[in-house]
């Protein structure tokens, strides 16, 4: 008998007031029990919603059934064969949007708790000591994989299980793109992507950190260096400023700045040797999962105030409803229908505040939400000493730049066909390079596609 | 990791690294740069290359160990290993149609503008070399520079070598006893660059400067690197660190170079507490 209870177990948390004083997980994750109390409330539908909300198909029944016997290991072998990155995933997926939105359960209660059964399989499967995994057997082709954000994972990881000879090519010094230099250590511990990356090498997947592809190399010498494909998943790079005045002032940030220092740098630590600045009074412009996480981030740092300041209102607020609501719990002052026109400083050097006027909401635009109109004589200011911009990114051009042939948007994003195919031959490209900044999950099902054309295209030729 | 085969003291606070980076040394060019990280606990830092051998597979940067990670480089002792050095990265210098420039560096700016000013004499240019440094104690790389250039000013500002007073007195005086430059390269502390500029627009001479600013990736991610340039934002590290030098807002880049100047002090207390 499945259980009817209408509401998900919920997440073992730390509390609002104690966490936003440190950088642990907030989320603690399920116990066993509480695993298998929520697994079994999903009914194995025969027509599975919950799999077509999934950017790359898991069998979610599948493995939820699994875990309600108590298969743990069998479950995650099940996420495995779709998902290279688990534990990631089960962190950071809007499932509430994706396979949750179209469970069955839903529709009288709460959604079964699928983000939440996937991370417990895999945290699960990754505190075991690691099992010597057999790398597949090699069928001689060579693939480059260019980022080792959650595309290129996803795309090296499929790769590799189907034999190929992947190299990752990582500009940084540490793989995981995002999942290292944004996502913070409370949302996302860096443990978990390590672990997942280890995974990735033990299938023999090659990571070169420290170059930096269309400077160190171009793709047309990995090409000529025997690459047989290439997947370009290099991300959202360029930050986006306001272009209002005052944003060249000492105490303005970007998010990605603010969060690499944080999240890369480690800059939260007590001796990073990597500075960061620990401001009182501090306001995160935008209002995406970026802006949410440059806010709490701040609030950790032990600002006194911080605000978000978000053009629209609450309901088109891009980040998703729980990390609205976490940030809520820990005090983060949301100012909405406000959009700042000047950064300001009293003594022309650091950052005293910022004006703002408020808005309104008109008729739909393009993106389908409101359009967000000045309210005439509205201006008003907030005394700050710091700002981060959290206003989205633009795809880095270094590839772009340095690829001959390489179709692009006028917003700059890779152009692709629908096998996940670039207007080079044989280069393929997915994720943010293409869509412009979006979620790890899409990223990832389009590091998947991308894998499934290589493979397709290499064994065509064969 | 890569391993310094040679490490040399230039001065007192100057030190040169020569290290294996094959690919790096095959793409780099004057005025780009690496992101290096001596330790896996060290800051991020951009050096410019100084020099480089494609056959031998090496880099050269040249270092002013003035901070915490600048000391953690200068703990590594030849035959060590640097953890992360990313590169070549920002544009190279244009050099395409000189015929007759005046290449002027200030302090550790003099190792940065060599391998342009060597650039230039290999290419058929005419380069006045203009070097400044505080003392005769600091001066380095004479014969480099020299082997570099048509003709290498040394300029001191005490005067205990070559000419007394500031490069910018050296650089008027040839453009005013009729040197017609096509343009002027200024490498240098920033203050330097500034008048630099100054004095090369009363002459409408185009310059170019180096831009330093504090960067983290390198590659265009954090923003942290944002200059004004002709009243737009630019990013020294994929739009620079070349500039015209008459469009750069210097004041704002000395601001900003001093965001963290609090916590490089206390950091620095820190080192000579512990050591």
């Amino acid at each position: 008998m499945p259980n009817m209870s209408p509401k998900k177990n919920p997440m073992p948390s730390q509390e609002p007031d104690v966490r936003n004083k440190n950088f642990k997980e907030v989320a603690l994750g399920y116990t066993e029990g509480q695993a298998l109390d929520e697994a079994a409330r999903c009914l194995n539908c025969k027509n599975r919603p919950c799999t077509q909300g999934c950017p790359v198909a898991i069998r979610i029944p599948d493995f939820i059934k699994e875990t309600a016997a108590g298969n743990f290991e069998k479950a995650y072998e099940i996420i495995s064969l779709s998902s290279s990155l688990p534990a990631v995933c089960g962190r950071v997926c809007p499932q509430e949007s994706q396979c949750e939105k179209y469970c069955v359960r839903g529709i009288k209660g709460e959604p079964v708790g699928i983000g939440r059964l996937e991370r417990f399989v895999a945290d699960r499967h990754n505190s075991l000591p690691s099992e010597n995994v057999q790398a597949p057997e090699k069928n001689g082709h060579k693939v480059a994989v260019i980022g080792s954000g959650p595309s290129g994972l996803t795309c090296a990881g499929d790769l590799a299980k189907k034999g190929y000879d992947v190299t990752v090519f990582e500009a940084l010094h540490t793989p995981g793109g995002v999942l290292v230099y944004g996502s913070p250590e409370f949302r996302l511990p860096k443990d978990s992507v390590s672990k997942e990356v280890d995974g990735l090498k033990a299938l023999d997947v090659k990571i070169e950190t420290n170059v930096v592809i269309g400077k160190t190399l171009t793709v047309d010498e990995l090409i000529s260096q025997g690459f047989e494909a290439v997947f370009i998943g290099s991300g959202a790079g360029l930050p986006n400023f306001m272009n209002i005045p005052g944003e060249g002032l000492n105490g303005v940030y970007s998010a990605n700045e603010f969060l690499t220092r944080i999240n890369l740098m480690k800059a939260y630590r007590e001796n990073s040797e990597t500075p960061v600045m620990k401001a009182e009074k501090v306001a995160v412009v935008g209002g995406g999962n970026v802006a949410m996480d440059a806010a709490r981030s701040a609030k950790r740092l032990g600002a006194k105030e911080v605000y978000i300041i978000y053009r629209r209102s609450e309901e088109e607020l891009p980040a998703r409803a729980e990390e609205v609501e976490h940030a809520k719990e820990e005090g983060i002052v949301f100012r909405l229908l406000t959009n700042p026109t000047a950064v300001l400083s009293d003594d022309g050097k650091t950052v005293s505040g910022i004006r703002c006027v408020e808005m309104t909401l008109g008729e739909p635009d393009a993106s389908g939400r409101r359009r967000p109109i000045e309210k005439q004589g509205s201006e008003f200011e907030i005394s700050l000493d710091c700002v981060i911009m959290a206003i989205g990114t633009s795809p880095n051009p270094l590839i772009k730049s340095t690829t001959s042939g390489l179709e692009t948007t006028p917003k700059g994003g890779i152009v692709i066909d629908e096998n996940g195919e670039t207007s080079r031959e044989n280069v393929y490209a997915g994720g943010d390079a293409v869509t412009g900044a979006a979620t790890v999950i899409l990223a990832m099902g389009a590091g998947k596609k991308a894998a499934e054309s290589i493979d397709k295209k290499l064994q065509g030729q064969h | 990791m890569n391993k310094i085969i040679l490490k040399r003291s230039l001065n007192p606070t100057v030190t040169l690294f020569t290290f294996e980076a094959p690919l790096i040394a095959k793409k780099a060019e004057p005025g780009q740069f690496v992101i290096l990280r001596p330790n896996s606990e060290s800051e991020r830092i951009p050096l410019t290359i100084s020099d480089f051998d494609r056959e031998a597979g090496t880099v050269t940067v040249i270092v002013q160990i003035v901070g915490a990670t600048t000391a953690a480089l200068n703990d590594i002792p030849e035959g060590g290993y640097i953890c992360d050095v990313a590169g070549p990265l920002g544009r190279p210098t244009e050099t395409e149609g000189l015929k007759k420039v005046a290449v002027v560096g200030g302090g550790v700016g003099c190792a940065i503008a060599y391998p342009v000013a060597k650039k230039l004499t290999k290419l058929g240019a005419s380069v006045d070399f203009i070097v400044g440094f505080r003392n005769r104690e600091l001066v380095f790389l004479e014969d480099e520079f020299r082997a570099a250039s048509d003709n290498l000013v040394i300029m001191t500002d005490d005067g205990s070598y070559g000419e007394k007073g500031l490069v910018t007195d050296a650089l008027k005086k040839l453009i005013e006893s009729g040197a017609e430059y096509d343009e002027v390269i200024a490498i240098g502390p920033l203050i330097m660059m500034k008048f630099v500029c100054k004095l090369t627009e009363q002459y409408g001479i185009k310059t170019v400067v180096s831009m330093n600013p504090i960067m983290i990736d390198g590659t265009g991610m954090c923003g942290g690197c944002r200059l004004t340039v002709g009243g737009k934002m630019k990013f020294a590290c994929v739009d620079g660190p070349d500039f015209n030098g008459h469009e750069v807002d210097f004041d704002e880049a000395m601001r900003r170079n001093t965001m963290y100047k609090e916590f490089e002090r206390e950091k620095a207390c820190r080192l000579l507490n512990t050591k």
